[in-house]
Parts: C-alpha cells; structure tokens; sequence
C-alpha cells in the first residue's frame, strides 16, 4: 500500500493556478525528487501536503488519512517532518530546544502537570532531552546544545533543520532543497548523509532540489513540474534524456 | 581567593535545599514582620504592593516577553480579578455566612479573570502583532465600559469600603506561588512552545507544535496571575474604580517588564521592585523624609522648589524613564538573560555539554 | 419634510461633525503606519496638544479665529516632527514593539507634563460667532459648518498631495519598501519628518476644531478621542487613507446612533466592541487588502 497518494490536487492563489492536477504515489523507504524551473509549484506542494495551504481540490492520504483540511500541526503530528527553503530555524533560542520543540506532540502530560512539574512531567522532560541529545550527537551537534541557533555557521543551521525534523520522528521527510548554497564537497557530505538517515530511522524521503548532483546521484525516481503541472516522472536516466523536461529548462529544441 | 568565593557560592546556588530554606525564612518574615512591628507599616505597604506588580510583571512576561505578542489587557483582567473577589468578600461571603474566605475571593477572581482570558486568547489565533494588539486594548476599554454601566457594582463610582484582607503573608504566599508556577509553564513543553511561537509562527505548527492550546493556556495562565494581583490588590487599597485599571495600569506593568527586561522571570521581578521603590522614592513626603539629614540651608529651598513638586513631576518622570530605557537599554536589565536559580537543574544540565575531559564550555547556562 | 425625515437628516449632520473631527486624527494614524508600520500611539495627544495650543493662541494673546487655528497647525506639526526625531528615529531598527511603547511612553509625558503645567480643565473663548440656521426644520450651527466644510477641505488637500505630488509619490514609495528606495534618490528621512507633520498638523487642526465645538479642554481629552479615532483608522483598514476617512465617518454615525437609541455611557463600549468583532472578521479593514505570508 502507498504511504502518501496525492490524486487530482490542485491549488489556486486568487486567480493563479500554482498548482494543477497533481498525482504522486510514495511508497515506503522511496526517495523521490521533484524538480522544476522556479516558480514551478514545487514548495507549494510541500506547503500542500504539510497543511499550510489548503489544497483547493483533490485529496491528499497519507497511510489512508486524509490530509486535506487539517492543521500543520496536526499533519506533523502524524509524522511527517519538513525542513525549509530558507532556514527557518527558531533563531534566538538553544541548539538543544530547537530540537526538543519538535518533540511537542510526542510529549505526554497535562498543562497541570507541566504548571506543578508533577508525576509524568520529570519521566518524560527526561526522555525528550535524552532523546534530543541523541539527535544531536548524530549530526555532530552535541557540544553546541546551549549555543544560541542563530550563530550557528550556515551548514550547521542546515543540519540543525534536518535533526529537528527528525524530532517529530518522521515516517515521510519533506526535504526542500537541502543543498542550496552548499559547494560541491559539502553536496556529498549531504547525500551520504540523506542515505544513511534513511536507512536508520527507515524513512520515506520527498526532496525538492536544483543541484542535478544530488538528484541524480542519489533519489530512485524523480518528478518534473512546470507551472503547476507535471512534465514527466520516471527514473532519472529517463528525466535525463526527456524531451519536454529539456524544453522546459533549456527552451525548444529546434528540429535537425 | 576569588575563584574559591566563586566556587563556594555556585556549590551553594547548586544546593538542593537552598530554595526550601530560602522560602521558609521568607514565610517566617512574612509572617513576623507584621506580628512584631520590625518594618513600618510604610515599608511593609510597599513590601506588599512590590509583591502584586511582581505578579503582574512576570504574568505579563508570559505574553508579552515570552510569546512575543503586546498585551494591554492586562489592567483589564486586574479588574475582572478585584470586582469578583470583592463582590465575594462583601456581598456573598457575609451572608452565606464564612467570612474569613479570602483565598477563596482570590482564587474566584483569579478564575474569572483566566475566563474572561479566553475573550483574548481565542482571536490570538488568527490575529497577531499589531492587531492582536489593538484586540487586547478593546478588551481593556470594554471591560471597563461596562463595569461604568453596571450600576449593582458602583458604576463610575466603584466601590469604598473594602476590607483590608490583605496580609503580608498572603501577598508573599501567592507571589511566590504564582511566579513558580509561571516558571514551570515556561520549562514545560507549553513554555517551548511559546517560545517558539515568538520565534517563528508558521515553522513552530510545522514541527508538530499545537499552538493553539499553547496560546490558549498561556493567555489563561497570564490572566489568571493577573486577576489574582488584581484581588489583592483591591484588598491592599481598599477601594476600586473603573478609573483605577485603566490604560495607565497596563501602561505601568510594561514598564516593569522592559525596564527588568523581556523574556525573564529575574527581570520582571526586578524590574517590578525597582518600579515600586522607585516611584514611592519619588514621593514628596517620602523624599523629604529621606533627605532630612541633610543642614537645613540646604534642604529647606530644596524642599521648596523641588521635593514639594514632586507629587506631579512624578507622573512625568516614570514616562521619561520608559522612553529613556527603551532608548538607551532597549532590553532591560536582563533582557533574553535567566538568574541560574529560575532555570530547572534538568533544563540547565542539558544544555551542559560535558567532552570526555570533563571540561564545561562557558556560558553554558545562557537560555536565549 | 416629515419629523422622521427631519430626524435623520439632522443626526447625520451631527454624525458628519463627530466623523469630521475623527478623519482628520486618523488619517495622522494611518499615515504614519502607512509609511513606518508603527502605531503612534501618541498621536491622541498631540490632537491635545493642539487644543492646548488653541487656548494659548486664543485667550491669552487674543487671535482670531484663521491665525488661531494655523498657528496651531503648526506648532503641533513642530511638535510632530521632534518627537519622531528624537523619539522615534533611533529605534527604527530596532524591534517593533521598542517603538510601540516609546509611543505610549511619549503619550503618558505629554498628558502628564500637560497636567502638571495645567492642573484645571481650561475654557477656550468663543472664536466665532455661533449662527444658527433653520432650513425646514434641521438646525446648522455656523462652527458645525465650518468644521465640516474645513475638514473636508484638508482631506481633499492631502489626497490631492499624496495622490498628485512628488511628495505623495515618495511617500507611497516608501510605504512599499524601505531598503531600496534611498537607491532610488529619495531623501527617506525628510519624507517621514514630512508625514508626521502633516499628520500632526491634521491633528492640530482637529484639536481647534474640536476647541471649538465642545469648549472645555483638559490633558486626558485626547485618550478618549485619540482611540477612537485610531479605530475609524483600523476600520477603514490602517494605512489606507481614504479608509480612514470611510471609518471615520462609519464611526462618527454608529456613535450618534448609540446616543440616540441607548444611555450615552454605552458608546465606548458599543465603538470597541465594533473594533474587536471586526478586527476577528476582517483584519486588514474595509478599504485594506490581506497580506499573503511566504513559507
């Protein structure tokens, strides 16, 4: 059974249509691309799938709930984790509490028992900031716990995202363009990295991407949009070579 | 020599006891002091009015530090909060017959006032910044709207003869009560979660983070404090009007917040301990009290044109002030900073990162 | 005419005046919003101010009524421009919310410094002879003429400039955009000095206006007033100029309309609860358009 089908989704800003019968079937472990020209929709469907946007028709299912008219919060809560476009970590506050944040619909206990630190209050502060160590110590942020995140260097913010995403334990990762504005050594420290957390914590990834590298090296198949519809999905040996995706990135191809 | 007082005075601030022994040399006092005259009664008044706005200071906090939202409701829920529990304590208590219920009129208005926080709270959720700020200050104007129009309550008028309930075991009580009970909502996962909500909105919901029932509970928590600073309140003066939680009210709890600096329950406190003093300081007989060491050449023309005036100047002073530290020291005293002693041993232990040498990085303790 | 139509007619003169006098305090508002989106919280009591300003110019050195009313335009327009300058200009960079307060901060010194100069309310003298005319019934004050047909005349006059003029133009620019339009050869500074005192002389022309309608003045009139006319700014949808206009005479006509059918004691509750309901339904007002936010 697919973990995620999105059939028919479709999602208009006022009168401009960003995204249009959309259909994507994931499975579980698959680690797919979507790929496209700027503007093509492809955050806008990240912001579809985590609730953001409301899509304007069709149905998104995730493990056979539906998607569509729920809270991010809520979608979250199911396990679906995203990272952003540009960084959108919480800026002033720990390494360390970024990370336990994501945790929030994990934890158990009542505002009465959070207001008076009572019973499951200690056991379970306990278990989120030893989970969240852990988290840290997996992407070698460990002894930045008590710095402020925002004076973090670049590429650790980028990893702080992904290790707070996979906070909220994930079943399905959304990753929106991981590599932007990494050099060519740190893309492969990226996709090593993208392959080994899939196989540990047994994800399912969706990643939106420029750099070609990433793309084609590592994701089994890969999605083309342009304008809010979908030019070709196949295996990346297949994109590569398919006319209309190398008409829409490079224009018309003119005959002989 | 130094860095052995140093360590001597972090192994004390680590003892487990410190804070037990420290609250209960506290209630002693609070309870002595009254008992056996040692302070004035003066002293003991602003003792106990340092209390209330330590109350009001972190509660406000809460929103307005922490979540990041500008509440000026906060005069408004005082009202909710002092209309209940003396409507308690002089119309229902008395005739039902218990007339010595006076937490119960307090907590009665400290549950009014969380209601009524609901009123905010729930337009909190689509609405933020500026017009979240425009909601609370409607709220403000209308409650005291309809307070006027109420005439079973004393209307314009408001209400006199209020019993002096007020006790400075009481307002030592509930302080110490209620700023613990903020804090522990702060390092709860509701507190990160409004933290995160000043942070980045969008991204907090996106990672899982209910930021309804966090803005929910933490505008009924700030309500609630409020209200009950509010009870006390009316039973420390003895006397409520409409005209006495208005705009300027809310306008003064701000200031303790910003002048002890946005984010911290230390701030606040201190911020809220300095406004008091200061403002009694500025008072003409007590200036005078204070400067009558000085050779009569001096004082006598001092008095006459300066302490004199300062029954009025010092409605212009505390603004000047406002403006000078939002100028000059935009984040207060402790802006974004924590005393140690606030921060749980678990919250603070897991920010230490300890490397195989044992060392600890400083610093560490920072919470920003 | 019948007495019904008589009525109405008459309440929606009154209701043009009271609407009148808070257009002119809002537009202050929603200018400076507008171009800094920042609440000038101040802004009742520089309309105070003004009306101070009025019983200065009028009773103690005896001006008439055209002097009167522009030399307290301005002076609260000088009164505008330094407390953006001194009080507002540094924290432009900084957090909003430092703005915010500064702004209420400011408000409290000149209601208390006021006060402490001034401890009684004040009478103004009459600055006009107050005709009355009777046209089938509807009663017209010569000074609710001339506070009608004056406002209207300023609102014109400053949707002709920022409309029409290069000032406007920049103006409108800087509203849009604050990091590129220094590039564009805009002297941002000057341009924000020039909308306070616009809006502050708009303000102190209320504030004489009103001097004139409802003669007894004291330091907290413009809490009241001030508020008011900042929600006819939020209703019309704030930084929109014409909207504030809209909202202030829907405000002026829902608070004569209260008065005529309920005690007057519930007109501030009946206008804030306008405020509120409407600021959950539509936010950015009548006349405003939402923000879409970018994820």
């Amino acid at each position: 059974m697919a973990l995620l089908t999105a059939a028919k989704v479709g999602h208009q800003f006022g009168g401009l249509c960003a995204v249009a019968d959309f259909n994507l079937e994931l499975h579980h472990g698959d680690l797919m691309a979507v790929i496209g020209p700027n503007g093509a929709g492809k955050t806008t469907v990240f912001n579809l799938i985590t609730g953001v946007y409301r899509a304007t028709e069709g149905s998104i299912c995730f493990k056979g709930t539906e998607l569509v008219g729920k809270n991010p919060n809520q979608i979250a809560a199911l396990h679906i984790g995203r990272t952003f476009q540009n960084i959108r970590l919480f800026r002033d506050l720990s390494v360390l509490d970024n990370v336990r944040i994501a945790h929030h619909a994990q934890i158990n206990y009542t505002p009465l028992e959070g207001l008076l630190h009572l019973g499951r209050y200690r056991r379970e502060e306990q278990r989120i900031i030893d989970n969240s160590r852990l988290l840290l110590a997996i992407f070698k942020l460990e002894h930045l716990a008590g710095e402020t995140a925002k004076n973090l260097p670049y590429g650790l913010q980028r990893r702080l995202e992904i290790a707070r995403a996979l906070a909220i334990s994930p079943e399905l990762l959304l990753l929106d363009e991981p590599a932007a504005g990494m050099n060519p050594n740190e893309i492969d420290q990226l996709m090593a990295l993208i392959q080994w957390i899939r196989q540990e914590f047994k994800l399912t990834i969706l990643l939106i991407e420029h750099q070609m590298k990433l793309v084609m090296g590592i994701c089994e198949r890969i999605k083309v949009l342009d304008f809010g519809v979908t030019l070709a999905e196949g295996p990346p040996k297949m994109i590569q070579n398919h006319p209309k995706v190398l008409e829409a990135y490079l224009g018309e191809i003119p005959d002989g | 020599m130094i860095a052995l007082m140093r360590e001597q005075w972090d192994l004390l601030l680590e003892n487990r006891w410190l804070v037990p022994i420290l609250l209960v040399i506290g209630f002693g006092l609070a309870f002595a002091i009254p008992e056996y005259n040692l302070l004035s009664v003066y002293v003991q008044l602003i003792l106990m009015y340092a209390g209330i706005n330590i109350i009001l200071a972190v509660s406000l906090n809460l929103v307005n530090g922490y979540m990041g939202e500008f509440s000026l409701a906060h005069a408004g829920f005082m009202a909710v909060g002092a209309y209940t529990a003396v409507l308690l304590t002089m119309k229902v208590f008395p005739v039902a017959g218990f007339p010595f219920l006076f937490p119960c009129a307090v907590f009665a208005g400290g549950l009014a006032a969380a209601l009524l926080g609901i009123i905010v709270a729930i337009p909190s959720f689509k609405v933020r910044g500026d017009y979240l700020a425009i909601i609370t200050l409607a709220f403000l104007m209308i409650v005291k709207s309809l307070i006027e129009n109420i005439d079973f309550i004393g209307g314009p008028r408001g209400i006199s003869g209020i019993m002096k309930l007020t006790t400075l075991p009481w307002v030592f009580f509930w302080t110490v009560a209620l700023v613990w009970m903020v804090r522990n909502f702060i390092y709860s996962k509701y507190g990160r979660g409004v933290l995160s909500i000043r942070e980045d909105e969008i991204a907090s919901d996106l990672m899982s983070v209910n930021t309804r029932h966090v803005k929910f509970f933490a505008f009924m928590l700030s309500s609630f404090c409020a209200g009950i600073a509010g009870a006390l309140f009316a039973h420390l003066l003895q006397f409520i009007s409409p005209r006495i939680f208005d705009i300027t009210k809310s306008t003064d709890i701000l200031i303790m917040v910003y002048l002890g600096g946005i984010a911290s329950i230390g701030g606040s406190i201190l911020g809220a301990t300095l406004f008091t003093v200061l403002l009694e300081l500025l008072r003409p007989s007590t200036m005078a009290a204070l400067l009558s060491w000085l050779p009569s050449f001096v004082f006598e023309p001092l008095n006459e044109h300066f302490i004199s005036h300062l029954g009025v100047w010092r409605m212009v002073i505390m603004p000047l002030a406002l403006i000078l530290v939002m100028l000059y020291w935009p984040r207060g005293i402790m802006g974004l900073r924590e005393f140690r002693g606030f921060i749980p041993r678990r919250d603070r232990e897991a920010h230490h990162y300890i490397n195989p040498q044992g060392e600890e990085p400083d610093g560490a303790t920072d919470r920003r | 005419m019948s007495d019904e139509v008589v009525y109405w007619l008459q309440q929606t003169l009154n209701a043009l005046q009271l609407g009148s006098i808070y257009a002119l305090i809002a537009l202050g508002y929603t200018m400076v919003y507008g171009i800094l989106t920042m609440i000038n919280f101040a802004h009742g009591d520089v309309f105070m101010i003004g009306a101070f300003f009025c019983f200065l110019l009028s009773s103690m050195l005896g001006l008439t009524f055209a002097p009167t009313l522009l030399l307290t335009m301005l002076g609260t327009a000088l009164l505008g421009v330094v407390i953006e300058r001194l009080a507002y200009k540094p924290l432009r960079q900084a957090p909003r919310v430092s703005a915010i307060i500064t702004a209420l901060g400011v408000g409290l010194f000149l209601e208390n410094f006021t006060l402490a100069l001034s401890p009684y309310p004040k009478h103004i003298p009459m600055l006009l002879e107050n005709v009355t005319w009777n046209l089938h019934g509807i009663s017209l004050s010569s000074i609710q003429a001339v506070i009608i047909s004056l406002s209207l005349g300023l609102m014109l006059l400053l949707d002709y400039i920022v409309h029409r003029t290069s000032i406007g133009m920049a103006m409108r620019a800087i509203s849009w955009d604050k990091t590129y339009v220094p590039l564009m050869g805009i002297p941002v500074d000057l341009i924000i000095s020039i909308t306070f005192a616009i809006g502050a002389g708009l303000a102190g022309a209320a504030g004489t206006m009103y001097a004139l309608a409802y003669p007894v003045i004291d330091p907290y009139m413009g809490i009241t007033v001030g508020w008011k006319a900042f929600i006819c700014a939020v209703v019309g949808g704030i930084g929109n100029i014409r909207g504030a206009m809209v909202g202030a005479f829907i405000l002026g006509g829902v608070e004569i309309m209260v008065v005529a059918f309920f005690p007057s004691t519930y007109r501030d509750f009946v206008a804030f609860t306008l405020l509120m309901l409407l600021i959950v339904i539509r936010p950015y007002g009548i006349l405003g358009k939402p923000r879409i936010q970018k994820v």
